[in-house]
């Protein structure tokens, strides 16, 4: 599909014709939707606030996975437990190390994404389904670890450990409400660097990974190395998110989840959102965590219906409704939402046309 | 005063389990010459194509390019100055086909990962120079108009240009094309020889090329190597080649 642009609409450089916004309105569309998500605190309730919170460390998470399964193409089912490894780094580098948050999240990034490359080393020689299972060996021995050993550290049987409030100067970040712009600001951040990543050299290098292996490595890409650097952002990005996630629930271990449950659901929210494209991860967050909510929603209805099956009723919703969704994407949607954004915005440009 | 020799090919046998697909095959490519080999379905064209971009690693011989490097792998030879076509196209299907071009200039750039990620700067000027040697291209193949489509929904004479292009994009010394006109009509196929000699003569590319018309490559060729099961049965000009009688008898059997 070309690009359709409206008439008049010229480029006059190269640069002019790469950059990610064009037209005016373009910028005034962003202005108006980060202001919209960096006034929620003042507008919405404690429940709108903490999901927003929830979807922007989610976002980064499943950015990471877009990465790696997205424009790379390697499978992974260890997102969750490189969130631990980032959670936990942060958490202890706070609490130990006395340094601030600030600098604990950077630092947890690059421990998540230094234990995700040794992983990584290991499982990428080996491809496709196989890769699968090698990368489950990681969501199996981390959260291991992290109940069975360096328990005075890591917590042991008791599955957590807390994670400081964040702290800068005077502010203090222990609400949803105050700690939602943290996790705004860093999700600004890793999207601008990922856009830039899909437009030049590196993102190119994955795509090629992806759709051709073979003509890649005639092409000079070197298989291997840019596998384990997908594979180091993917790990990076978990961690990143696993530290926000850490520090706004102050708590961080096996107990607050972080399990294979989670990696599959991230999987899920990609491939509902769309892989290999910047807005996926946007879109198939939102979508799945608005589900949750209705289901949990729907669940209570259910529930206050039928007592004597409430308690099955309440657990059971989550999982079906995801279930449902995804195999409803999969037979419909398979390339996802931001593909069915692309034809909605191809077919208002051609209109009357189109159809 | 003879011509430098840009690559060797010194009694190649490959051989996949039984089945012996190259038999010391032996022969030169000549800079700024195309070469052409061709044979009937099963010669081992392909299998020799996949030896020198180092798909493949024969058991026996050796191939040396420009007098000392040895082909033995595929990561190294983009690095050397070899760049080839697939018989059933490998481009890059989700990217564009200005992506697919920029996809090529990847070791040509110095950018790191970071300089990817940050854009603006390094990364940024590196991708508008080498946007200009790639539109360069684009013009030149006249894929202007389908710059910014995704390749896989092109038609298939038009993928077969994008693909060109890509390996253009390299700037190989060695340009390696496998079918360029498998399955094209005549005008496609016009069109494409009319590419090819355009390259050999502005760019002063050495071309091997593997075909299956024999029209075609007579016209375009400057020596020829016909194989057949395997071995080389002939070697030379398209003259010599047209009137050789083991070729002959290749291609349209023995009269009883």
């Amino acid at each position: 599909m070309a690009v359709l642009r409206p008439a008049g609409d010229f480029d006059r450089s190269y640069k002019q014709d790469m950059a990610l916004l064009r037209r005016p309105w373009h910028y005034w569309l962003l202005g108006v939707s980060l202001l919209a998500a960096f006034t929620v605190p003042l507008w919405g309730n404690a429940y709108v606030i903490a999901t927003v919170n929830q979807v922007a460390y989610t976002i980064i998470v499943v950015q990471g996975l877009n990465v790696l399964t997205g424009y790379t193409g390697q499978i992974s089912l260890s997102q969750a437990a490189f969130m631990l490894v980032g959670g936990y780094a942060s958490a202890l580098i706070v609490t130990h190390a006395g340094l601030s948050f600030f600098i604990a999240l950077p630092l947890a990034a690059l421990v998540a994404g230094g234990v995700g490359l040794l992983f990584g080393l290991t499982s990428l020689r080996v491809k496709g389904f196989y890769l699968v299972f090698a990368t489950l060996a990681a969501q199996f021995i981390i959260p291991w670890m992290s109940r069975h050993t360096f328990k005075a550290y890591l917590g042991g049987s008791n599955g957590a450990i807390e994670a400081p409030v964040p702290r800068l100067g005077g502010l203090y970040f222990g609400e949803a409400s105050n700690f939602v712009y943290i996790s705004l600001i860093v999700l600004v951040i890793t999207t601008v660097l990922l856009y830039n990543i899909s437009r030049t050299r590196l993102g190119r290098a994955f795509v090629s990974v992806r759709d051709n292996d073979l003509a890649a490595e005639l092409l000079g890409v070197n298989l291997f190395t840019y596998k384990l650097r997908a594979f180091f952002i993917a790990a990076l990005l978990a961690g990143v998110a696993g530290a926000l996630k850490a520090h706004s629930q102050r708590g961080v271990g096996t107990e607050f989840g972080y399990g294979l449950n989670e990696s599959i659901i991230y999987l899920g929210m990609l491939v509902i959102g769309g892989l290999g494209t910047n807005l996926g991860p946007f879109l198939g967050v939102a979508f799945i965590i608005l589900l949750e909510d209705l289901s949990d929603l729907l669940g209570g209805v259910l529930a206050a219906a039928l007592p004597e099956l409430s308690g099955q009723l309440l657990t059971s919703f989550r999982p079906i409704f995801f279930g449902i969704a995804l195999i409803l994407f999969l037979i419909y949607e398979p390339r996802g939402l931001a593909h069915r954004w692309q034809l909605l915005k191809a077919g208002w440009r051609l209109r009357p046309f189109s159809r | 005063m003879t011509p430098e020799r840009i690559l060797q090919v010194e009694e190649v046998t490959l051989a996949f389990g039984g089945t012996t697909v190259l038999d010391r095959v032996e022969f030169d490519v000549r800079a700024g010459e195309i070469r052409a080999i061709i044979g009937p379905n099963g010669a081992g064209k392909t299998s020799m194509l996949n030896c020198i971009s180092g798909f493949y690693r024969p058991q026996q011989g050796r191939l040396l390019f420009e007098g000392g490097h040895e082909l033995t792998g595929a990561s190294r030879v983009a690095q050397l100055g070899i760049a080839r076509t697939f018989q059933n196209i490998g481009l890059y299907t989700h990217l564009s086909a200005l992506e697919n071009l920029m996809a090529a200039r990847h070791i040509h750039m110095r950018q790191n990962m970071l300089d990817s990620a940050l854009y603006w700067g390094r990364a940024r000027a590196e991708e508008v120079r080498h946007r200009a040697v790639v539109e360069e291209l684009i013009d030149f193949l006249e894929i202007a108009h389908i710059r910014k489509s995704v390749v896989g929904a092109l038609p298939y004479g038009l993928r077969k240009r994008v693909e060109l292009g890509r390996a253009l994009a390299l700037e190989p010394k060695l340009l390696l094309l496998d079918e360029p006109m498998a399955g094209m009509n005549t005008e496609e196929k016009e069109d494409m020889a009319r590419f090819i000699l355009d390259i050999h003569a502005r760019r002063g590319a050495t071309i091997v090329l593997v075909e299956h018309d024999m029209t075609l490559v007579m016209d375009i060729a400057d020596r020829i190597v016909v194989l057949d099961f395997g071995t080389k049965i002939a070697d030379g000009s398209p003259d010599e080649v047209r009137r050789d009688p083991e070729v002959i008898r290749a291609y349209l059997g023995e009269a009883d």
